[in-house]
């Protein structure tokens, strides 16, 4: 099987490599947690197109349950269906609904399966599917089946820290933090996705956001994705870069900063900084 | 092999097991490193880590356990780290190569030696002065699993590659136990949130539904109610002023993130010791002051209280009646405390200045001692074990 690697779109440090091919040749899950808007999510549908395997992804919020992936037993519409009289009611597995994990592994080629902020859900969630999630297979109490993966998947789980996960469930995983890219790794990043932009108005920017981002007090510091999006503005209006250059030590409000600071405070902060800037000059 | 690294990473409290050694054995198996030392590291952490709160102290037990990895001159990075691996599979120790250990002074003794090596360079955090093991190829000197014996040579290393990874410390402000910074503190409130939360959202209403389906002449109608969440209730007493005025910028985040987590949250403000009188607001403390006991009646005993001060201050202040440095107090603090913690049997006091220098300062060990030692550290790790104590 082709390994990971750094793709035309995606710009992956040899660290990320190294646990994705770990994960994906062990066949163990992978943990993947960082920054909000440091690619996490990206990552497993690159991961599945680098190996060429279809993506099932599965989003985990708050009221999201571990059996959900696997299969929900619809014993309400049964119910119902019993007291019309349907003759449906008679087959219990017509109110098994399959869920994302089932689909995974009933999949008849390996696949990739995300487990989308996994730390979204209640606590007992990783715990519930330690099982599953190492022998890649589950009981079905209604029907009396056991379902096993024809393919062990690739399991990609992003985390945003907002929960601690249990540890018998890390055990099982690789884990692997996106750690903030670097200034070269950074230009790469922007070469991958905006090939054409022109070299000086990608300097300059990236030296503006790096500025941004030192800026001591910010409540939310713009990441990769704010950066892309910002970019895309500034090729869009055609901002000349003059607006962007600025002598170190001002600091001055980026143009279209709506895309790269996202709070209030923020915003009000740079305001603040700008202006003594300016009478101090 | 490599189990030398899984027991010093659990030494420095690392939670990597055996299950995760085997995992990193099988990965080194299937040849997911493929013999680079980079990528060997990279893989390791991969496996061993799996919390970014701990990447820091991974790199330095690395650095520590694999000195004198970087190969000699000459020799190229690529061609050298298969040979040792294959070396290294093949060694597993027979009673001949025990009985060698043992006749160059017993494993303890070498262990002993060195750990005082490992010790030295700990403090330089360059690679490649010292080197521990045969020609520097063999990682596993270092423990002593050699059955060449233990050679330690003082070579300077004139071939230095550039710094190395581990040593970079890219993690370093990630670790638990430094006191507190913004993302911190983030992290520190999820955990008190732990106990804030829980349990999904919705549950069968059954008394409803059974009226319900009733009504509808017996085809079912589910009703559902939202799950009731655990109602933490958290009375939060700062400290402010004086000595507290370093924290104030720690205890303001902490204050104003416990706010947004807690549904009931009641704060009030003491300086240096809580007595009788506290006030909600810092501006107008000395007109709009809130008797204690009025505190105590309105507050019942299922709140927790968390009291936030540095508990710097002269133990008259803690012991004497009159011994407030503001006011004449007709009961000392000591009094007061042991009021407010037989009321709230959950409480804790948070500390923000540095663990280590408790024992120097008398007072904190008396608040200490009256908070039957539920004092804990403003750090990650701190809130963690408070979280831990309240939630009990």
């Amino acid at each position: 099987m082709a390994g990971f690697k750094s793709t035309e779109k995606y710009i992956a440090t040899r660290d990320l490599e190294v646990a994705v091919n770990a994960a994906v040749t062990l066949q163990r899950p992978l943990l993947v947690k960082g920054e909000p808007g440091t690619g996490k999510t990206v990552l497993a549908h690159e991961i599945a197109g680098a190996l060429g395997l279809p993506l099932i992804e599965w989003h985990v919020k708050s009221t999201t349950k571990a059996q959900q992936g696997l299969y929900e037993y619809d014993a309400v519409s049964r119910l119902r269906d019993g007291q019309l009289g349907d003759p449906r009611v008679h087959d219990i597995g017509n109110y098994i609904v399959r869920g994302k994990l089932w689909e995974a592994f009933e999949a008849d080629e390996q696949v990739v399966v995300l487990i989308d902020e996994v730390d979204k859900a209640d606590i007992e969630f990783p715990n519930d599917l330690l099982l599953e999630l190492d022998r890649m297979q589950f009981f079905v109490y209604e029907t009396r089946k056991t379902i096993s993966a024809k393919h062990r998947p690739v399991v990609i789980i992003t985390s945003n820290n907002e929960k601690e996960l249990p540890d018998a469930f890390l055990r099982r995983c690789f884990f692997h933090y996106i750690r903030f890219p670097d200034r070269a790794t950074m230009e790469m990043i922007v070469q991958a996705h905006y090939p054409d932009i022109r070299k000086d108005l990608a300097r300059e920017a990236l030296n503006v956001f790096f500025q941004v981002r030192d800026v001591p007090g910010l409540k939310k510091k713009p990441a990769t994705s704010e950066l892309l999006d910002w970019l895309k503005l500034l090729m869009v209006e055609d901002i000349p870069i003059e607006v962007l250059r600025s002598n170190e030590k001002q600091v001055v409000i980026p143009p279209l900063h709506g895309a790269l600071l996202k709070n209030e405070q923020d915003v009000h902060l740079f305001e603040r900084l700008a202006f003594l800037a300016r009478r101090g000059a | 092999m490599f189990s030398h690294l899984v027991l010093a990473l659990r030494a420095a409290g690392l939670p990597a097991s055996v299950t995760e050694h085997l995992t990193l054995m099988a990965a080194m198996k299937a040849g997911v490193a493929e013999y680079s030392i980079e990528d060997f590291y990279f893989l390791a952490r991969a496996t061993l880590v799996k919390d970014e709160r701990h990447l820091d102290k991974f790199d330095r037990v690395f650095a520590h356990c694999f000195k004198g990895l970087e190969p000699p001159e000459g020799v190229k990075v690529e061609d050298l780290p298969e040979e040792w691996l294959r070396k290294l599979a093949e060694k597993m120790l027979s009673p001949e190569e025990m009985e060698k250990i043992q006749a160059l002074g017993g494993l303890e003794a070498i262990m002993e030696r060195l750990k005082e090596l490992l010790a030295e360079q700990k403090g330089r955090h360059q690679g490649g002065s010292k080197w521990i093991g045969t020609a520097g190829t063999s990682p596993f000197g270092a423990y002593g699993y050699n059955p060449e014996g233990v050679r330690i040579g003082q070579d300077e290393s004139r071939h230095r590659r550039a710094v190395k990874v581990w040593d970079r410390r890219d993690y370093k402000d990630l670790d638990d136990t430094v006191e507190l910074g913004t993302r911190g503190m983030k992290i520190a409130l999820r955990r008190l949130r732990r106990f804030a939360r829980q349990g999904a959202a919705t549950e069968l209403d059954i008394p409803d539904t059974i009226r319900s389906t009733a009504n509808n002449a017996g085809s079912l109608d589910l009703k559902m109610v939202p799950e009731r969440h655990n109602n933490v209730k958290v009375l939060l007493f700062l400290d402010v002023g004086g000595s507290m005025d370093d924290h104030i910028k720690l205890t303001e985040e902490l204050f104003s993130a416990a706010r947004s987590e807690f549904k009931h949250l009641e704060y009030y403000y003491f300086h240096n010791c809580p007595y009788e009188k506290v006030w909600k607001n810092n501006r107008r403390r000395h007109e709009e002051v809130i008797p204690t006991w009025q505190v105590l009646r309105t507050y019942g005993p299922d709140y927790k209280l968390i009291i936030v001060g540095d508990g710097a201050m002269s133990p008259y202040e803690i012991t004497m009646q009159g011994g407030s440095v503001e006011h004449y107090n007709e009961e000392s603090g000591t009094v007061w405390l042991e009021r407010l913690s037989s009321q709230y049997r959950h409480s804790a006091w948070l500390n923000p200045t540095p663990k280590q220098s408790w024992g120097h300062v008398r007072s904190i060990s008396m608040l200490n001692d009256l908070m039957e030692g539920r004092m804990y550290p403003l750090t990650v790790n701190g809130i963690d074990e408070m979280t831990k104590e309240l939630s009990r």
